[in-house]
């Protein structure tokens, strides 16, 4: 078996200790890497070799966790699957995930989107609930793949760091959280849209969004929230024709 | 251990320069003026013809000529890109599932055009090209 190749890697990361800085400056790091690390091996090696107390998240190391989200070289990537390779003869800078005020170094404060998440209610909400003992909630292959593709978020919240309507507007729900809406709205055994839509198909909803499409270039599990925010605005406005158009639509 | 969050601010007014997808979203929203312009045109051009032939063949003439042309050729040059831009993305927006599979974007977008292309040419029927 060949030795593995090392070389060294010269990295740019954004420091900010709230006890002792005004604001966050850059530290340099020259670390010695694996030819096939990512850049959260990288960001361990320091950790593990030089400064100790560099803070920053990470759990999997396997693009599932979604812990481990930061802006590399100004793009938001999840650092597990951030390869060196790719950064060959560069400098990598590493900052916090934009739009989200930093907590400490690499650590970013997430209350803002776990509010809004939990305000979509991303949870099954059935018609009626049944007793375990008359079986489970059937589902047909075909109403999973309705949904299946905005199941896969991994609430790493790398389309709200690449979001310009997120930044320009922090009250915006945001690409996750309304794509997770949608995927309960989508499914057979869910009844609890009337409850979503008074969240998300509002100003700071659905209607914030003016299709950038940067969350769904961003995101690490193809996911397309983008695409999932376009379905709720079209759902929407269907609503609003029914409402105001049919007679005896809902007022 | 005492908290204190650092919040980074965002430029307002040159966010879009921050990178390549930003500015191609600005630039496909920037096509909205020269196509409001042209639709205040049209709105004139009515205006005109609820005076009468005269006054409808004289506002036709003011805006014949080179400069009129090299416009009307911006105009459409700008709808174009708006237009592809939006029938690129509509799988994004109306997908079609068929059993468990969805449709390909390709048919979507294609049905886009064909739709874009056959309206064109009724336009220019009823225009007597």
């Amino acid at each position: 078996m060949s030795e593995l190749k090392k070389r060294m890697v010269e990295l740019e990361v954004l420091r900010y200790d709230p006890e002792q800085d005004s604001e966050p400056r850059f530290q340099k790091y020259e670390v010695m890497c694996n030819e096939e690390w990512v850049v959260l091996d990288a960001l361990n090696a320091v950790k593990e070799t030089i400064d100790p107390t560099l803070a920053y998240r990470w759990s999997c190391h396997m693009a599932v966790c979604g812990s481990c989200g930061m802006m590399v070289n100004g793009e938001p990537k999840l650092s597990c699957h951030a390869f060196l390779r790719d950064y060959v003869g560069q400098v990598i800078r590493v900052e916090p995930l934009a739009n989200f005020p930093i907590e400490r170094d690499l650590v970013t404060v997430a209350d803002d989107f776990i509010n809004k998440l939990k305000r979509v209610k991303p949870y099954i909400i059935p018609k009626e609930k049944k007793p375990i003992s008359e079986g489970e909630y059937k589902q047909t292959p075909a109403q999973l793949m309705k949904y299946r593709q905005f199941s896969m978020c991994i609430n790493c919240m790398l389309c709200y760091a690449a979001c310009p309507e997120y930044s320009l507007q922090p009250q915006f729900i945001g690409p996750a959280a309304i794509t997770l809406a949608h995927r309960y709205n989508l499914d057979s055994r869910d009844a609890g849209r009337d409850q979503r839509q008074e969240v998300i198909a509002t100003n700071e909803g659905v209607w914030e969004c003016s299709f950038v499409g940067a969350c769904s270039e961003v995101c690490p599990k193809a996911v397309d929230p983008a695409g999932a925010l376009q379905q709720v605005k079209v759902a929407s406005t269907i609503d609003w024709f029914k409402e105001h158009l049919l007679p005896g639509g809902k007022s | 251990m005492s908290r204190k969050p650092y919040v980074r601010e965002v430029s307002k007014t040159g966010w879009y320069l921050k990178h390549p997808r930003y500015m191609r979203y600005m630039s496909r929203e920037i096509t909205c003026i020269p196509i409001g312009a042209f639709a205040l045109l049209l709105v004139c051009a009515m205006e005109r013809l609820s005076h009468g032939q005269a006054a409808f063949d004289s506002f036709m003439a003011a805006i014949a000529g080179p400069g009129g042309f090299i416009g009307m050729l911006i105009v459409l040059l700008f709808a174009t890109y708006n237009a592809t831009n939006w029938f690129n993305v509509t799988p994004k927006a109306m997908p079609v599932q068929i059993g468990e599979e969805f449709l390909a974007g390709k048919y979507i977008v294609g049905a886009h055009y064909a739709v874009w292309a056959i309206a064109s040419l009724v336009v220019l029927l009823f225009a007597g090209v």
